[in-house]
């Protein structure tokens, strides 16, 4: 576009051409002038606020993922320091060919993708009754937050006493006695105590969406004579796609992290270990670092494939997307 | 009580936009002015620079005969009203009033008394205990401006302070603002994008584009003396039409027919450079019903026909919308001006001729119609840079003076 | 339609709520009742519990064992909070408010290590920290708890920090405050719930952490509560430390559920406001 001239100032008619400096721009568009000292200053202290929190960051999971790659490689059991040594994949191989882990990954799987999906459309559901419930808002809220905020230790060793024979209330639900020693019963226990616990947080994150989805397109659904069960999946599943997504992303590589819970319940016995679980015993109650590292290696690659795959699946949708707006 | 002076005053951004471009401008002590444009011209910009808010990239800001671009804002003494409104939200509208004046060390008797007498100016003196998130629109722009009156400042910067109002209140707090700045007598700058406020508040209107100042001037001298297009376009509601008009043989030949010009502006068009094309300006009321004319006033105007449009009946006068056929006049302030107030209603270059007769005509839809127009009062632009060419030592003649 | 709403879908709406309040509070007050059962009654799955006590809370107070943990555990997320709310309030003013190179870098690797599996970190951080001889002290602890408490906090003090009217910086400075004033008398009490709210999750998060607690230490020295419970079995003689795990286990949800009570809102708003930008 050109610009014509316009006389600028007290004597129109004597003034030359002059283009206006600040014709409308389009942002994006500008082209870039040497920076000036006031947008350095301004991005030397950004930096620098920034510096602390990214030193810290960095320095407590790069290098310690980078040198856990690093001991991976070696044959490194503390209980026999002499015999460290470089072997290469051969701690991969043995992990790999290890009939445990691939019971333990099993075991992960599973409880990650019941317990997503269980959560999925009980958070949806709870989501819905603390953003609508027309009594007791506050009341509904504060009881959610609980197991939220609660040290999931403790209430593991809730859920254990309440399924344990003599002493818990759950425990004759079953009749044929003690739930917690057989494998499928351990593992149905150990989800309910982590779809309980989570819940709340998955709930959070769709409630943020549901708040989203404008009064109005509600009410203009209902009046073009939508039902119940159309405005929820035509008008509010799609306004809240990010919100899932982004709930679903956090619970999915959350739930993979399953440690605490089986700890507390099981201590993985009955083949109900989870990665994490393996992973903690070949290094505290083992002792052995190497495969420990090769362990902890490959749930850090799991994750980060999982991660992957949900971006890709769902494009910028994730999270992170922070677009730089200044206000 | 000051004058404030702005002497060829620009600012750039670090990211390298030039906001404001050389202002020249005198605000004598107890004036009202009003900054005026479309948005993004560098009103805000301004206004923050004479706040003391930005920096002044070059040029010198003077208020009171003294020198302050290096002057932070409270030492400036001049107080300022945002669109925001900008209340603080933990504090009550008494907290908030008082605020300038405890961070002036002012002892309590005296805060309390000139926030009451404030307070009672605005009627906010049963609000002053509430905190403004429970205050309606209107009444946090009163404490807005309670915040700025208690301290008795230099002067008032006021920022689009209406803005956010709806139009009933915007009517209302209009009066309330002319009617304390008279009072109190401060001198007062006042940026709002709306025009109906430009005409009716200020002693002097200030038109900016693209961060330079177009034209200065009481709000009647603007609207009837406009020094370009740009001024032509955006002052006066509905808008000022324009149509593409051709040069030839000592006539413009115009989509209502050949318009006769008058030696002036045949002198001015007889230079070798002049402009072949030109846009023909006329305002609404310049037009009449043809039946409703006298011979007298006949003669000088010139009539036309064309199909009607739309009727609005307003009871005082009708606006009546014409269909007229022929190229569109076109130039970039036209568009900038269209793009601003969003093409619905900025009619002025399009194929659309508002006008605004008399209540008695008997003009209807559908039909077509005689109209009248003033060839005294209608403008000439140069396209090519906007400038007025009916204007002569700063009045319009229109197309027929000699 | 209208009269139907106030009694039938509020009778729904209610029945709903009562089923969420049960499914929340039922397995806290079945460790609360546990904790308050006599050794004998422990055992007869009574959910109320037929005689009350405060016995088991007495032994844990006596043993130096929870005395320790509970110290350790409160010190440790306290300055871990601290510390992460401080370095995340720095990051996400700069993220909210300033235009720098790596922004995007930033807000991406915090993304990253909020998915991180702390569980990769358990056997390099076992040997890091035995090296650096920080292994089973409170130093150990602070550090993976300030990492994967940093995300958390940068995100939610964004979202505040975004909601807050920067305008009136200059509104203060108008009206006569200092840069200083501007920034105590009114950003700062704008952006204190901010804090606050971030600083209650950022506890929450140390507070509950089990892996690092169990894995990065070896004694009573740093051992936190939720590490401590587990290591109950025996070490206090009792024929069975279920009364003393419950009793401590209710010790450790109070200030929880006191943050519940207290800060509902804050909570909620804190958790959601970050989710809504990532
Ligand atoms: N902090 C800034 N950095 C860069 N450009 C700015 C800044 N503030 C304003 N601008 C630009 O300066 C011009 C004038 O802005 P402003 O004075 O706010 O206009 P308005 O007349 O609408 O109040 C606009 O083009 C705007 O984009
Ligand atoms: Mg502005």
């Amino acid at each position: 576009m050109s610009i014509n001239a316009t006389p600028t100032g007290a004597d129109v008619a004597a003034e030359e051409t002059r283009r206006p400096a600040a014709v409308p721009k389009q942002r994006g568009g500008r082209r870039k002038p040497p920076l000036s000292e006031n947008k350095k200053a301004e991005r030397r202290l950004g930096l620098l606020l920034c510096a602390p929190a990214a030193l810290v960051m960095i320095a407590v999971t790069a290098y310690p993922i980078i040198y856990s790659v690093w001991l991976s490689l070696q044959r490194f059991d503390l209980r026999f320091p002499d015999q460290r040594e470089f072997i290469g994949l051969e701690n991969y191989v043995t992990v790999l060919t290890n009939e445990f882990w691939w019971t333990a990954f099993g075991v992960t799987m599973l409880i990650t993708v019941v317990t997503v999906a269980v959560e999925l459309v009980l958070g949806m559901g709870l989501a819905i009754i603390m953003h609508r419930t027309l009594i007791g808002r506050g009341l509904v809220r504060t009881s959610a937050l609980i197991p939220y905020g609660i040290v999931t230790v403790v209430a593991a060793f809730s859920w254990r006493y309440a399924w344990t024979p003599g002493t818990g209330y759950l425990a004759d639900l079953f009749s044929d006695g003690a739930p917690l020693t057989e494998r499928a019963s351990s593992l149905a226990i150990i989800m309910l105590a982590e779809i309980w616990k989570t819940t709340p947080f998955m709930a959070l994150l769709l409630m943020a969406g549901l708040a989203l989805v404008p009064e109005d397109l509600l009410k203009a659904a209902s009046t073009d004579g939508a039902t119940a069960w159309q405005k929820f999946t035509k008008v509010m599943l799609p306004v809240m796609k990010p919100a899932i997504l982004v709930a679903l992303l956090f619970r999915t590589l959350d739930a993979f992290r399953v440690f605490d819970n089986i700890f507390v319940l099981t201590a993985g016995g009955n083949e109900t270990s989870s990665v994490s679980m393996l992973a903690y015993n070949n290094l505290i109650r083992g002792l052995n670092l190497g495969i420990g590292s090769t362990m902890s290696v490959l749930i850090f690659i799991t994750v980060a494939i999982i991660a992957f795959v949900f971006v890709k699946l769902f494009g910028t949708a994730a999270p992170g997307s922070d677009d730089g707006e200044r206000r | 009580m000051a004058d404030i002076v702005l002497d060829k005053v620009s600012k750039s951004f670090p990211d390298g936009t030039v906001a404001v471009q050389d202002v020249d401008l005198e605000i004598a002590d107890g004036e009202f002015v009003i900054l005026v444009g479309p948005s993004g011209c560098g009103k805000s910009t301004t206004l923050n620079m004479i706040a003391g808010l930005e920096d002044i990239s070059s040029g010198e800001l003077r208020i009171a005969g003294q020198r302050v671009n290096d002057k932070a804002p409270r030492d400036r003494d001049i107080a300022m009203v945002f669109q925001s409104y900008a209340l603080y939200p933990n504090m009550t509208v008494r907290e908030n009033m008082a605020f300038p004046l405890r961070l002036a060390k002012l002892d309590k008797e005296t805060i309390d008394r000139k926030v009451d007498e404030a307070a009672k100016v605005l009627e906010l003196t049963s609000l002053l205990d509430r905190k403004p998130a429970n205050l309606s629109g209107g009444q946090r722009q009163r404490v807005a401006m309670g915040r700025a009156i208690v301290r008795q400042p230099k002067a008032f910067l006021m920022d689009e302070p209406l803005s956010n109002l709806d139009a009933k209140l915007r009517v209302q707090m209009r009066t309330v603002v002319s009617r304390l700045q008279k009072q109190l007598g401060t001198t007062t700058v006042y940026v709002t994008h709306d025009q109906t406020e430009a005409m009716t508040l200020g002693d002097r209107v200030v038109i900016m584009r693209g961060g330079a100042v177009q034209q200065v001037g009481p709000p009647q001298e603007l609207y009837d003396h406009p020094k370009n297009l740009f001024v032509a376009g955006f002052i006066g509601s509905p808008s000022m039409n324009f149509l593409h008009a051709a040069v030839q043989d000592g006539e413009l030949h115009t989509a209502l027919g050949k318009v006769p010009i008058g030696d002036r502006v045949r002198r001015e068009l007889e230079s070798a450079d002049a402009p072949r094309e030109l846009i023909l300006g006329i305002r609404p009321e310049h037009f009449e019903d043809a039946e409703l004319v006298d011979d007298d006033t006949r003669r000088r105007g010139m009539e036309f026909e064309a199909p009607v449009d739309i009727v609005e009946s307003m009871g005082s006068d009708k606006y009546v919308y014409f269909t007229v056929e022929g190229e569109k006049a076109s130039a970039a302030e036209l568009e900038e001006l269209a793009a601003d107030a969003g093409a619905a209603d900025f009619a002025g270059a399009g194929g659309n001729l508002v006008t605004r007769l008399s209540a008695e005509s008997g003009v209807a839809e559908g039909q077509s119609r005689r109209v009248w127009f003033n060839l005294e009062k209608i403008h000439l632009f140069d396209p090519a840079n906007g400038r007025n060419l009916t204007l002569h030592e700063g009045r319009a003649a229109g197309a027929l003076a000699d | 339609m209208a009269v139907e709403t106030t009694t039938r879908a509020k009778l729904r709406w209610g029945l709903l709520d009562v089923l969420v309040v049960v499914f929340a509070l039922v397995p806290v007050l079945w460790i609360a009742s546990l904790s308050f059962k006599t050794p004998a009654t422990l055992t007869d799955g009574n959910f109320i519990p037929r005689e009350w006590t405060l016995d088991n809370y007495r032994t844990i107070f006596d043993t130096d064992q929870f005395v320790r943990a509970l110290v350790n555990s409160i010190g440790i997320a306290l300055i871990a909070t601290l510390i992460a709310v401080v370095l995340g309030a720095m990051a996400a003013y700069a993220i909210s408010r300033l235009d720098f190179p790596g922004k995007k870098l930033l807000v991406g690797v915090s993304l990253l290590i909020a998915m991180f599996p702390q569980v990769s970190l358990v056997s390099p951080l076992f040997e890091i920290e035995r090296q650096l001889k920080i292994f089973d002290t409170w130093l150990g602890l602070i550090l993976p708890y300030i990492t994967f408490a940093l995300p958390l906090a940068i995100y939610t003090l964004s979202a505040f920090f975004k909601q807050i009217p920067w305008d009136l910086e200059k509104a203060a400075k108008m009206d006569g405050a200092t840069q200083g004033q501007a920034f105590r008398r009114v950003i700062a009490p704008l952006a204190a719930p901010g804090l606050f709210t971030t600083a209650i999750l950022v506890f929450i998060f140390c507070w509950n952490d089990f892996l690092f607690a169990i894995s990065l230490t070896s004694t009573e020295r740093s051992r936190t509560v939720p590490a401590a419970l587990s290591f109950f079995t025996g070490a206090s003689q009792f024929e069975d430390p279920t009364g003393a795990i419950c009793a401590a286990a209710v010790v450790i949800t109070v200030p929880i559920i006191l943050f519940v009570l207290f800060f509902q809102r804050r909570i909620v708003s804190g958790l959601t406001s970050g989710a809504v930008k990532g």
